[in-house]
This record gives structure tokens, C-alpha cells and sequence, in this order.
């Protein structure tokens, strides 16, 4: 993808015309001859957000690399819904160890292609938001402090859902999981990006699936650095979201059309790039598009998670007129 | 060559003549020296091919290992006491894939109360931790040990741990033969890894494992630490043809073949057994003394040979079973159910074990209880007892 960056202006159907562009700027799923890292016959649940993600992540790094990247997995739903033994959905290199120390387990493997002069073969690291923001943290910050070269992908769907839904150190006030059934009374969760950001380290991005182009930019871009490297992703979970399976994209859409989820590059700590939004869509109807915030989200939930989009679009840009 | 060499800075040299290609450490007392040795190593291109990462935690240096011993790196660390339990969860998890990391645990009390000072407590919690656990004597068994872990762990694919004393051997400066270059080379032959993460061959490592094969994968655990029980003196056997002088193996046994009593225990303490049985076999008491080098495969029949003619068997152990008595204990009497076994609690947390409290004990052996702690100070916990 080399650096370049197309921008679609979808017009309702959201058919990308791949037909139109050169065969090297199509997408990476368009491409026959891609890794298919991530196979079908998985055991994700109908319309897993993660797994459309991961899919896309890894084809589009295994091309940006020549097929020449190792997996270190967290434990977590992508994880376990992938490698039931003696079966396994992945066509690439893939370790997982636990389910705090994928950054470290990663870091591992950077050292010893590094002591190797095995400059050709890349590292991504990848787990959930539970794994990633709460219990491997530690690692996480480390491996950004050390600059080890690594992609470190964090699935963000809102919980620890592997483990029957409950609540993360990412998971939006309000909202109801197995371990805040009145809806978590906690703050707005731990923005890692920006935690990420404040490690200056080369590259920090977020995506969502609801744009699976950017997403597949983002990965391809991040390989383009050396050093830590951090990709956040929104992946809405039917199961623990209580969404309709056939709505994790454009619930996903709705979390970025509110300010709610806002979606931006950075370099070196700085904001560089962000995705804008023409004409900002209110909270309420991304909740509303999920059952996790009750039949009707409680007005102070509403007016806080509006004040969160509100200031992200503030402090982010995101409206350009 | 020999030399007057702190048995860290002799353990570092050694490990660097294995010639790990990613080493990773955290600093906790009394490991400190080895790995401060080791990142001079590396700074200074002695050490080389080598990464050295310098971690936020013990469970971020024993998963740094995990990452580079799957890439099919020589993967080393070091850590003691708490830094050790930080990193049980990796531990179990190094063992499971198979990782043929080698450890150095300088032995050190757990807290609370903290303790920075010797006993075993450490590795003896992590007894069932899948790896293979080594006991060094000296510092120049110590240093000889790491040489022959390296090739036990990779013939194995199997993590090892190898226990030094903290302070007693870590700190002490005393003539060691720290092995050469050519000879290291010549014993250990480069890491070839039985599984391995590789773009040209991309296989799945860690895979969720159910009801199915879950039994049949700790099986084949248990089988690999059965087959340790010959690889190890083996190796040992090797080295000794190699170096020209004997370390490691499973058992050494002292005096023991006519002994009535003997007393067991693990690392440094055996050298002051070791001058106590002397002196009172010139006395004509009948002791002798079985060291367990290999703890973990635990030598059943070798333990039983040892013991053939003994009478009484005295567990001389540095760490507490709580509310049992003796960790090491519970395997002795697996290997000799019909043996007369008392259990001594000695030298926790740093308490010194004399050689006059243990003449004492040998003498009046006769009298020991089922068990006993050495030393205790009756009257501070009796008040507190009552
Ligand atoms: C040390 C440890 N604590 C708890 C668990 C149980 N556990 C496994 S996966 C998981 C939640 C995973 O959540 P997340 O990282 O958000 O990924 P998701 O399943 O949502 O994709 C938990 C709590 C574990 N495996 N290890
Ligand atoms: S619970 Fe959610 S994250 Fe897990 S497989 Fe199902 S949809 Fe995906």
C-alpha cells in the first residue's frame, strides 16, 4: 500500500470500487493470492467484530511484509475461538502464551530475530481490551518504553468477553455487563491510545471495522515504522453488546459518526491525521443500536457519553465545515 | 582457569560461554550480580549475538524468554523469592510449550515478613512448575551446572532451574574454573528448537487444549521428566570426561554405603554436613550424607539405593510445608516407605546452620521428633502462643 492513501466517498451502498483502481491499491481482501491469515470455520459468533478485524489486520500486514510476520496472541476470545487443538484457523506463525504478557512474549520475539540478523521477518503482537489495558498493561507500557520493535493491535470490544462479558478497564460508563449489572458506574475508561501516545512512540493508530479500507491502511502504514507501534481497534461483540449480528459495522459506524469513537493517526506522540465527520450523528442513537445501555440508556449515561463525543470532537478536530 | 571469582560474576561468565543469544533480567537481591555481570558482557560485544532486555517485571523477563525461546533462541534470566512467584504464571507456561529456557534461581526467602536471606522456599514452591529443578553445592558446581542445563533443557525441550544459595554462594569469592570458551563450545552444540515460530513454516504454538488430549499432553510432561532421570547424569557423565571433574547428576552420595544414619539435603549447606559427618565418623558414628542435586525429576531409585543400609533418614530441610512439615520429606518417603524419616527445619531465611547444632542433632538422633526446627527459639514463640 506504500504510503498512499485512498479516500472513497461512499455513496449508501458502500461497494468499494475495487475494479477502478490500479490492482496495487485494491484492497488487500480483494486480492485471490492473499495469507488468508485468519481462515474461515473459526468459532467466533455470528458477526464478531474481532474476528473481522483480526482478518483484516493480519492479510494486510502479511502483504505489507511479504508474508513475513510472527503472531503473539493474548488469551481472550480470538484466541480460543481459533485454536480449539487439534484445529487451528491460523496460516501464520502464531504463539500464544497468556493472557497478560502478549507485548512481552512479542518483545521475546523481536530480540531473537534481532540477535538472529533475521531483519526480513516483523512482529505483531495482538490480544483484547481486558488483556491489553488491564492486566497487560505493565508489559504494554514497557515494550512502548523499550521502542521494541512490534505492532501491538488491541481488539477494543468494550470487555473481557471471552469470559462471559464482564466489564474491562474499557468498558463505556453505562453500560451493563456481568460484573455491573446496574450499568458501570465507572469513568470513561482507559484511553490507551492516548497512553500510547504519551510513549512518543513511532506510530499510534485507531480504526474501526466499519472502515475496513482504513483499517487495512492503518496495519499496512504501521509496518512502514520501526520500533513500538500501537493500533487501536473498535470491534463491536453481538454477544456482550447486545447488538443484532447483522449490525456490527454499522454500529461500529455509529460509534465514529458520534465523536463517540474518534479515529485518528499519530507520529512520535502528535496527532497527524484524523478520519473527520461531516455532520455529527447524537450518542443516543449509537446506543440505541445496542442493549447493553438498557431499552432506554438513562438521560445522565446519555448526556455524559455525549459529553465524551463532544469532546473528543473538541480536542480531536473531528468537524470540519 | 581458576580463579578468585564471586560466584555470581562466575555463573555470568559461565552463562555467557553458552552463549544465550537473548538474556533478560530484573533486578531483586541476590540475583543482582549475575545479570549486572551479564549486561556488561553484552554492552561491552563480549557477549554477541546477544539482545539484552531489560524488562518491567520478572513476569515480563520470563515472558521476553517465552517469545525468544519460541523464535528459537538461547533464551536465559535469573530471579529469586518474590520476583520468582511474580513469575509462576510463566513459569507453568514456559514448561507447557515445551521452551527450553534455563533460569538461575539464587535462592532467598518469600515474604511476608520480607527476608532477603537465604533458604529455598523459592524454587521449592514451584516444585510441580513442570521444570527441571538443579541444586548446586558449590559455586564451581554452580557455574559447571548452568553448561550442562543448557544441553539437559535442549535435548529435552524442557525449561531448567538451576538453584544457588543466595549470599552463601552468589556473594562468595572463592577459586572457581570458570569454563573455557573451546571447552563450552565443544560440550554444548547450538540451539536447534524442536518447534518453532517461522514464516517459511508457520505452525500454531499455545493452542486451547480440552478434556480430549489435556491428560495425554501432561503424559507426555510427565514422560519427558522421566526421560531427564538418564539424560541428566548422562550429561553429567559427559561433562566429566570433558572438564575432568564431576558436578551435577541426580544424587551424590557421601559416606552413605555403611551409614545407619543419613542426613539429606539440597545445595550449600552439604559441604558443612559434609565436615560434621567427617568428624564424627572419626568418632565411630555411622552417618553419612545424600546430596539431591536433581530435585525435580524427583530420583526415586536412585534415592533408594543411596538409602539401601540406612536406618534413619533425616531430611535436612530449608523451607516449610505449612502445616505439613517437609516439602522434600514427602518424596523421601515415597522413595523408602519403610525408613525411620524425621524432618529437621533449618536455616530459613537466612539462620545459620552450625556445625555444632548439627553435631548435636546427630548425636542425639535417637530422640529426634517426627519434626523438628533447628534452633528455634522456644521462648519467643511460646509467648506469643499463649
Ligand atoms: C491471569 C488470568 N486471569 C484471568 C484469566 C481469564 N480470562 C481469560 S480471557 C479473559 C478475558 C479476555 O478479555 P479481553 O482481553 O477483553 O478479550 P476478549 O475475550 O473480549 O476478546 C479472562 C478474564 C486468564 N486466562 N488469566
Ligand atoms: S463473544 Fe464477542 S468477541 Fe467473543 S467471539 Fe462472540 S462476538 Fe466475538
Amino acid at each position: 500500500m506504500s504510503g498512499q492513501r485512498i479516500k472513497f466517498y461512499q455513496t449508501g451502498s458502500f461497494a468499494v470500487g475495487n475494479r477502478l483502481l490500479k490492482p496495487e491499491q485494491r484492497t488487500v481482501q480483494s486480492d485471490a493470492g492473499r495469507t488468508n491469515s485468519l481462515t474461515t470455520g473459526h468459532r467466533a459468533c455470528q458477526g464478531c467484530g474481532e474476528a473481522l478485524g483480526a482478518r483484516y489486520v493480519l492479510d494486510a500486514v502479511m502483504r505489507a511484509t511479504g508474508n513475513r510476520a510472527v503472531t503473539v496472541n493474548a488469551t481472550g476470545c480470538l484466541e480460543v475461538f481459533s485454536t480449539p487443538f487439534p484445529e487451528s484457523s491460523w496460516r501464520v506463525p502464531w504463539l500464544h502464551s497468556l493472557f497478560g504478557n502478549a507485548p512481552a512474549v512479542a518483545t521475546g520475539v523481536a530480540a531473537a530475530l534481532k540477535a538472529k540478523g533475521r531483519t526480513d521477518v516483523r512482529v505483531v503482537g495482538q490480544g483484547g481490551d481486558g488483556g491489553t489495558v488491564d492486566i497487560g498493561l505493565a508489559c504494554l507500557s514497557g515494550m512502548f518504553e523499550r521502542n521494541d520493535d512490534v505492532l501491538y493491535v488491541c481488539y477494543d470490544n468494550g470487555g473481557y468477553m471471552n469470559t462471559g462479558v464482564q466489564r474491562s478497564g474499557a468498558t463505556p460508563h453505562g453500560a451493563v455487563t456481568t460484573t455491573t449489572p446496574a450499568g458501570n458506574s465507572f469513568g470513561q475508561g482507559k484511553n490507551l491510545p492516548l497512553i500510547a501516545m504519551a510513549h512518543r512512540i513511532p506510530y499510534v493508530a485507531t480504526a474501526t471495522v466499519a472502515d475496513l479500507r482504513d483499517l487495512e491502511y492503518k496495519a499496512a502504514r504501521a509496518m512502514e515504522f520501526h520500533g513500538a507501534r500501537y493500533l487501536h481497534v473498535l470491534v463491536p461483540c453481538p454477544l456482550g453488546w447486545r447488538t443484532a449480528s447483522d449490525k456490527t459495522v454499522s454500529v461500529a459506524r455509529m460509534a465514529v459518526e458520534s465523536g463517540f469513537f474518534p479515529v485518528f493517526e499519530a507520529i512520535d506522540g502528535e496527532v497527524t491525521e484524523v478520519t473527520p465527520i461531516r455532520r455529527p450523528r447524537p450518542v443516543a442513537d449509537y446506543l440505541s443500536l445496542q442493549g447493553r445501555f438498557g431499552e432506554t440508556p438513562a438521560a445522565d449515561v446519555v448526556s455524559r457519553l455525549q459529553a465524551e463525543a463532544d469532546r473528543n470532537i473538541r480536542s480531536f478536530g473531528l468537524v470540519v465545515e | 582457569m581458576r580463579a578468585q571469582i564471586e560466584g555470581s560474576r562466575a555463573v555470568a561468565r559461565t552463562v555467557a560461554r553458552c552463549r544465550p543469544e537473548v538474556v533478560c533480567a530484573y533486578p531483586i537481591s541476590p540475583q543482582t550480580h549475575i545479570v549486572e555481570a551479564l549486561s556488561v558482557l553484552v554492552a561491552a560485544g563480549t557477549l554477541a549475538p546477544c539482545e539484552f532486555v531489560n524488562v518491567e517485571s520478572e513476569f515480563g523477563a520470563m515472558s521476553v524468554a517465552i517469545g525468544a525461546s519460541a523464535a528459537g533462541a538461547r533464551a536465559y534470566t535469573a530471579t529469586a523469592s518474590q520476583g520468582l512467584l511474580y513469575m509462576a504464571e510463566a513459569l507453568y507456561n514456559a514448561s507447557g510449550l515445551g521452551l527450553p529456557i534455563v533460569m538461575t534461581v539464587a535462592n532467598r526467602a518469600i515474604g511476608a515478613p520480607i527476608n532477603i536471606w537465604n533458604d529455598q522456599s523459592d524454587s521449592l514452591s514451584q516444585r510441580d512448575s513442570g521444570w527441571i529443578q538443579l541444586y548446586a553445592e558449590s559455586n564451581q558446581e554452580a557455574a559447571d551446572l548452568h553448561v550442562q542445563a543448557f544441553r539437559i533443557a535442549e535435548e529435552l525441550s524442557l525449561p531448567v532451574m538451576v538453584c544457588m544459595d543466595g549470599f552463601v554462594l552468589t556473594h562468595a569469592v572463592e577459586g572457581i574454573d570458570v569454563p573455557s570458551q573451546e571447552q563450552v563450545d565443544a560440550f554444548l552444540p547450538s540451539y536447534r528448537p524442536r518447534q518453532l515460530l517461522d514464516p517459511d513454516a508457520p505452525i500454531t504454538i499455545g493452542a486451547m487444549v480440552g478434556p480430549d488430549a489435556f491428560t495425554e499432553v501432561r503424559y507426555l510432561a510427565h514422560a519427558k521428566h522421566l526421560k531427564a532421570l538418564e539424560v541428566i547424569p548422562r550429561v553429567a557423565g559427559d561433562f566429566a570426561r570433558e572438564f575432568a571433574r564431576t558436578s551435577g547428576g541426580l544424587v551424590r552420595p557421601y559416606g552413605c554405603q555403611d551409614a545407619e544414619i543419613v542426613v539429606i539435603a539440597l545445595g550449600s549447606v552439604l559441604g558443612t554436613l559434609k565436615d560434621t559427618v567427617d568428624e564424627l565418623r572419626s568418632g565411630g558414628v555411622r552417618v553419612g550424607v545424600l546430596g539431591l542435586t536433581t530435585f525435580r525429576p524427583f530420583p526415586y531409585d536412585a534415592v533408594r539405593a543411596a538409602l539401601r543400609d540406612a536406618r534413619h533418614v533425616i531430611v535436612l530441610e530449608r523451607a516449610l510445608g505449612t502445616g505439613m512439615g517437609g516439602i522434600v520429606t514427602a518424596d523421601v518417603r515415597g522413595s523408602v516407605p519403610a525408613a525411620r524419616i524425621s524432618t529437621v527445619i533449618a536455616g530459613l531465611g537466612g539462620r545459620p546452620i552450625t556445625r555444632a547444632a548439627l553435631r548435636e542433632l546427630l548425636t542425639g538422633a535417637d530422640q529426634l521428633e517426627p519434626l523438628t526446627f533447628l534452633d528455634l527459639k522456644r521462648d519467643v514463640v511460646e509467648r506469643e502462643l499463649t
